[in-house]
């Protein structure tokens, strides 16, 4: 890790990949929330039916691109973080871990509601997946609790990671959001 | 909320079974065994042991396999599987007890689109002829008629019989849009498939040895 040159904006930042897993992946989680949170109360119709696929088949998406972005993760370093108080820190380390947590326990707890519940996923239309759980109605009802609330807790780790990146950018002033940003040439 | 089960569905009915009666004495059906009779007599009546039975269909939404079956139906069936062709068999399924196992699906079914099911309360298959194809295989040949809509269908059924019950098992496919099973919007095939297999497994008492 480069030592603390400081904050010059620009300076560092994450790479390339890391870049478009973290924008592609932010796009497809807060699509899949939103279209999870409008299509649970719809009544039987066909949008329903097309809308559950699609939101099955992100999820699924959601998680294998963060299985690889993981592994990125685990072979990088990321870039230096502006100086800040330790607690601030402590905070974004275990936001991010968190973060990482919910990228897999989301899709692989609505995925496990939906063989439950009788219906195994063929990733778009074409690529059957795999049951891990049996086909049993009330285990499908407490999946299907799970699910909602981890992907509620996924939204409000979303919300303070949002809300620490804009404040450190904008109040605070120190360039960070720059890491995450593709460079514009210099 | 959601549901997942989403479903749509389907689908089906079958007629399907086959099966027959015939007088034999039965001695060679071990305990239960229940009809016993002359040869020469005319084939009585078999009953269906509907709780022992199923009656499935499956489709294919949107590539994800689905199931639903029927609760309740009814045949009456004459057969000697002897002479499978004087026998007849008259299948009449209640399609509101049609079920995927989740409850928006099934009130799903039971409407216009689907089964329309106050309007046309059951599925009947009439057989027309049934013929040996085989040891414990038959051929039914007969009239599907669902939601007003009749078409010709072969059901081709293995029987087996053991305690002096015998069971019939097979399966078919249907195109569900030749029984306007899931009209307007619901005709879209790449959607809910136009392809429906039909699996029985039905037993009855009162046929004859094969």
């Amino acid at each position: 890790m480069s030592p603390t040159t400081p904050i010059t904006p620009g300076t560092s930042r994450y790479t390339p990949l890391a870049m478009l897993l973290h924008w592609v992946l932010a796009l497809a989680i807060v699509t899949a929330f939103g279209v999870g949170l409008y299509m649970s109360d719809l009544p039987m119709s066909m949008t329903r039916l097309k809308l559950f696929n699609w939101h099955k088949w992100a999820g699924v998406t959601i998680l294998a691109l963060s299985a690889l972005r993981l592994l990125w993760r685990l072979t990088h370093r990321p870039p230096a973080e502006p100086p800040m108080p330790a607690w601030q820190a402590l905070a974004a380390r275990a936001v991010h871990g968190l973060l990482y947590l919910m990228f897999f326990a989301v899709p692989l707890a609505g995925w496990a509601y939906s063989s439950a519940a009788g219906f195994p996923i063929v990733w778009f239309g074409l690529l059957p997946l795999p049951d891990f759980v049996p086909v049993d109605k009330a285990l499908a009802e407490q999946l299907k609790e799970l699910h909602e609330l981890l992907a509620w807790g996924l939204a409000a780790l979303v919300l303070a990671h949002v809300g620490a990146a804009l404040k450190h950018h904008f109040i605070d002033k120190d360039g960070l959001l720059l890491r995450m940003m593709p460079s514009r040439r210099n | 909320m959601t549901a997942l089960k989403q479903l749509p569905w389907l689908l089906l009915l079958a007629a399907a079974p086959v099966l027959a009666q015939h007088p034999t004495p039965a001695k060679a059906a071990p305990k239960t065994a229940p009809a016993a009779v002359s040869p020469a007599a005319t084939p009585s009546a078999a009953q269906l042991l509907l709780d022992k039975s199923d009656l499935s269909f499956g489709i294919k939404q949107m590539g994800v396999p689905v199931e639903g079956r029927f609760k309740r139906y009814e045949a009456q069936l004459i057969l000697d599987p002897k002479k499978p062709e004087t026998g007849k068999l008259s299948f009449r399924i209640d399609l509101a007890s049609a079920t995927m196992g989740e409850a928006m699906a099934d009130a799903e079914l039971l409407k216009p689109a689907w089964f329309d099911s106050k309007k046309f309360p059951q599925a009947i298959f009439e057989s027309s002829a049934i013929k040996s194809t085989g040891p414990g295989r038959f051929e039914v040949q007969g009239k599907l008629s669902i939601k007003g809509q009749s078409r010709d269908l072969s059901v081709p059924v293995s029987l087996a019989q053991a305690n002096g019950v015998s069971t019939a098992t097979g399966s078919f496919q249907l195109k569900r849009l030749e029984f306007k099973i899931g009209e307007g919007e619901w005709s879209d095939t790449s959607v809910v498939a136009n392809d429906v297999n039909v699996k029985f497994r039905l037993q009855f008492t009162g046929i004859a040895p094969l």
